[in-house]
């Protein structure tokens, strides 16, 4: 696409560090930043996967075997969604991707507000904390924690949780909510104006572009679910009654504020995986992307389109024939930016010259299993089908496929493409292909099977089920340790990556990375681009 | 009906899934009204509604299915023949006004194909035919409790629904059944006293949510007698999984003498013939 004509060399002097505390905790660089919050994102997704451990541990057997009280079951089917998105996914690929790749892409020498940056990574620990906290005081009479959802429903998780668990959960999302909201604006004003000269948009990374729509869809979406939660509190503590009919509220209310929230949050959570599979495909088909406007404005197109389509999470609620018809049109049209995205990755590929690098296994496996999500996307998005399915385990294995196999999938593909740029350090590649077919075979084991349960009726969130589901629910489990192992191929990798000798060379994927933190040093200079890198058009490349 | 449970290895569940895929139409015949083990499909629809969405999923299902092999099969094409051994030189295409136009326009028009047959459906669904009975289904933490208003036929009635640890199937037998005639329109008019819950019954293929402060309405009509299981399907705290929905279709002969003994059996109410000449 572009590449740049002059940058500054790494002098040494660019490498004064500051001092341990100073450099990790009060850290004003994008880099560390982004690097805490990869790091902050592998403890999180560790707590999350210890609570999808138990739930999987307990779904293996009809009856109850592990959780004496089914409320603590909810507790970790909620603690394992709202962790996933909020401390996990978004964390990784928008906070700490976001952080590290945005300002070197675009050829920036940090991000616009490099303090704000540090309180956004901070206020998500916080909310973190407080999430964490929830787990651990009365929520339900009678037992732990808030086992509402992450969809946080009321009056469950009103009159139904009296004790301050919900409290501290919405808390949470309040402090993590203006950490993101905060990041947001953060990115938008430093991809708009932080360009390296000759910059265009037109000429901007896919994955910067990607960013940038996610921050739009922050800005826009979150302060929806923090006037929610904020309803949501003051019916608890303070005798409202938005949520509650006995005062003239409606719980219906609350679906409809969350859930324009919740939509655009699901697109929050894939669009940087969408950026960043583009940069790895075009990488190791050492081919630049296919129909690059396209896929920039078919993003544009899903974060539009993304915000007016929500009532699709509601066509059991008892909405009219209108509206249930305008959302199953609304949904369907998300098909189309969607199906021009996986076309073109596959363009991309079409009369490359493929290097099969570990991350390139991710990018590729990922196109497959979010094009599965994506047609079941398709079934579900029918309302009348839909009264079937609602609430089965069908639509947890369709988000699954999207997000576990789709959002998770391309974390760790950006993990395998840039680690050696962010640390220096080469993953062997056994590592990351092992890693690769241990979770492509375990997650597919894992969350196919909950297709078939969701169509015999099984519903979602039940700590105990009749008889006729077993089998389908042991096969899943099985699927679940072979992911499990996965995680341990990929510790391995890790520490195999930094006892190594072998350092990694400034461009280790070869022509095919075009983009400019790829003309850096690896792991690039303590501050990078002191003198601007100017971009010039390279014919051909258009 | 109900299959003993074993514990099954692994490798049979690989065997029985391959079995399944042979002869799926054996699970059609072996549960009605319930799930059965390996099951991979829906659950035998028993009204026409259901069963129209039945084989609209299915069509879906195929539609989804050739996609998905489509794009694995572009993409195992383009690993074979595109690889850095068979591929020594990347072209440098980067665009295709006419595959670009083809790729957006063809899913639109998948997508209206879809869409027509699916409102067609959704408007059958969301249809407000007279009502032969009317039953009032209030959801309880966690039980379901059911109102059969006072009409010319007999009514004026009300009980509640607590699981049946004792009946089978485990988990979805109720100790009192809600009973209706077989081929008539039921128009069901969903409530809750407390928490959301959801009335779902697979066999009539579709859920509707209980909301306090809210009276929701769906009808069904079953063409088949039986007994049908579904389960509460919104969470609901901590007994969530411990609310089912059992639902007996019978004769009209049979459902007149239910009447008769359920107005003996169950608490008077006397106000009913309101809300069910409500429409």
């Amino acid at each position: 696409m572009a590449t740049a004509a002059a940058h500054a060399g790494h002098d040494a002097h660019h490498d004064h560090k500051p001092s341990f505390f100073a450099r990790w905790f009060l850290s004003t660089n994008h880099k560390d930043i982004g690097t805490l919050y990869l790091l902050f994102a592998f403890c999180a997704g560790m707590v999350g996967a210890f609570l999808s451990f138990g739930i999987r541990m307990e779904m293996e057997e009809p009856g109850l075997q592990y959780f004496s009280n089914p409320q603590t079951y909810n507790v970790f089917v909620t603690g394992h969604g709202l962790i996933m998105v909020f401390f996990m996914v978004m964390p990784a690929l928008i906070g700490g991707f976001g952080n590290w790749f945005v300002p070197l892409m675009i050829g920036a020498p940090d991000m616009a507000f490099p303090r704000m940056n540090n309180i956004s990574f901070w206020l998500t620990v916080a909310g973190f904390m407080s999430l964490v906290c929830s787990l651990f005081v009365e929520g339900a009479p009678g037992a732990s924690g808030a086992g509402t959802g992450w969809t946080v429903y009321p009056p469950l998780s009103a009159a139904g949780h009296p004790g301050p668990a919900v409290d501290f959960a919405i808390f949470a999302l309040h402090l993590s909510g203006a950490g993101s909201i905060l990041g947001a604006i953060n990115f938008i004003t430093t991809i708009l104006n932080m360009r390296a000269p000759g910059m265009t948009l037109h000429k901007m990374p896919l994955f910067a572009w990607a960013e940038l729509v996610t921050a739009f869809l922050l800005l826009l979406s979150l302060p929806v679910l923090a006037g929610a939660i904020t309803m949501l509190l003051t019916d608890r503590n303070f005798g409202t009654t938005f949520f509650d009919p006995a005062g003239g509220g409606d719980p219906i209310l609350w679906q409809h504020l969350f859930w324009f929230f919740g939509h655009p949050e699901v697109y929050i959570m894939i669009l940087p995986a969408f950026g960043i599979v583009s940069h790895i495909i075009a990488t190791f088909s050492r081919k630049p992307v296919f129909g690059y406007l396209a896929m920039a404005y078919a993003m544009v197109a899903i974060g539009v389109v993304g915000f007016v389509v929500w009532a699709h999470h509601m066509y059991t609620v008892g909405l009219s024939l209108q509206t249930q018809s305008y959302f199953v049109f609304a949904t369907m049209v998300i098909a189309v930016p969607t199906g021009v995205k996986i076309f073109s990755w596959i363009a991309t590929m079409w009369g490359g010259s493929i290097r099969f690098t570990a991350a390139m296994h991710w990018a590729v496996g990922f196109i497959f299993l979010f094009t599965v999500g994506g047609v079941t996307g398709v079934v579900l998005a029918n309302s009348a089908v839909d009264k079937y399915l609602h609430d089965t385990y069908y639509v947890v294995a369709h988000f699954h496929y999207v997000l576990s196999l789709g959002a998770v999938f391309i974390i760790f593909a950006g993990i395998y493409y840039w680690f050696p740029k962010m640390t220096g350090h080469m993953i062997p590649e056994w590592a990351g292909k092992l890693h690769f077919w241990l979770a492509f075979i375990g997650a597919n084991v894992l969350f196919f099977p909950m297709h078939f349960l969701g169509l015999a009726g099984m519903p979602r969130r039940y700590a105990d089920y009749p008889e006729a589901f077993a089998g389908w629910h042991k096969v899943s489990t099985y699927g679940g340790h072979i992911f499990a192992l996965g995680m341990f191929v990929f510790v391995i990798g890790v520490i195999l990556a930094f006892r190594s000798k072998e350092r990694a060379a400034d461009n280790p994927w070869g022509e095919g990375a075009t983009t400019l933190e790829w003309t850096l040093s690896s792991p690039p200079p303590f501050h990078q681009f002191e003198t601007l890198p100017r971009i010039v058009d390279e014919p051909g490349h258009h | 009906m109900r299959t003993a449970r074993t514990k099954t290895p692994f490798l049979s569940g690989v065997a029985a899934f391959g079995a399944l895929l042979v002869t799926s139409a054996q699970t059609l015949a072996a549960g009605i009204g319930q799930p059965v083990p390996w099951q991979m499909d829906r659950q035998v629809a028993v009204t026409e509604n259901a069963r129209d969405i039945h084989n609209f999923e299915i069509g879906l299902h195929w539609l989804s299915l050739a996609i998905s092999l489509f794009v694995l099969a572009l993409i195992l094409w383009c690993v074979f023949r595109f690889s850095e051994k068979r591929n020594p030189t990347p072209s440098k295409t980067t665009h295709n006004t006419a595959i670009e136009v083809a790729w957006t326009i063809v899913p639109v028009l998948i997508l209206v194909a879809v869409a027509i047959p699916s409102f067609r459906l959704l408007r059958t669904q969301l249809s407000d035919p007279k009502a032969d009975v009317t039953v009032k289904v209030i959801g309880h933490a966690w039980y379901w409790s059911y109102e059969y208003p006072q009409t010319d036929q007999g009514g004026g009635f009300t009980f509640d629904a607590n699981l049946d640890e004792d009946k089978q199937p485990k988990l979805l037998a109720t100790d009192n059944d809600m009973v209706v005639p077989v081929n008539k329109i039921v128009k069901i008019q969903v409530t809750s006293t407390d928490v959301l819950h959801s009335w779902a019954l697979p066999s009539f293929g579709f859920k509707i949510d209980a909301v306090s402060g809210r009276l929701n309405q769906f009808w069904f009509k079953a063409e088949r007698e039986g007994t049908y299981h579904g389960q509460c399907s919104e969470l609901c705290g901590q007994r969530h999984a411990y609310m089912p929905i059992t639902v007996r279709v019978v004769s009209d002969e049979a459902y007149a003498q239910w009447l008769t003994e359920a107005k003996t059996k169950y608490a008077r109410i006397d106000d009913g013939a309101k809300f069910a000449d409500a429409r």
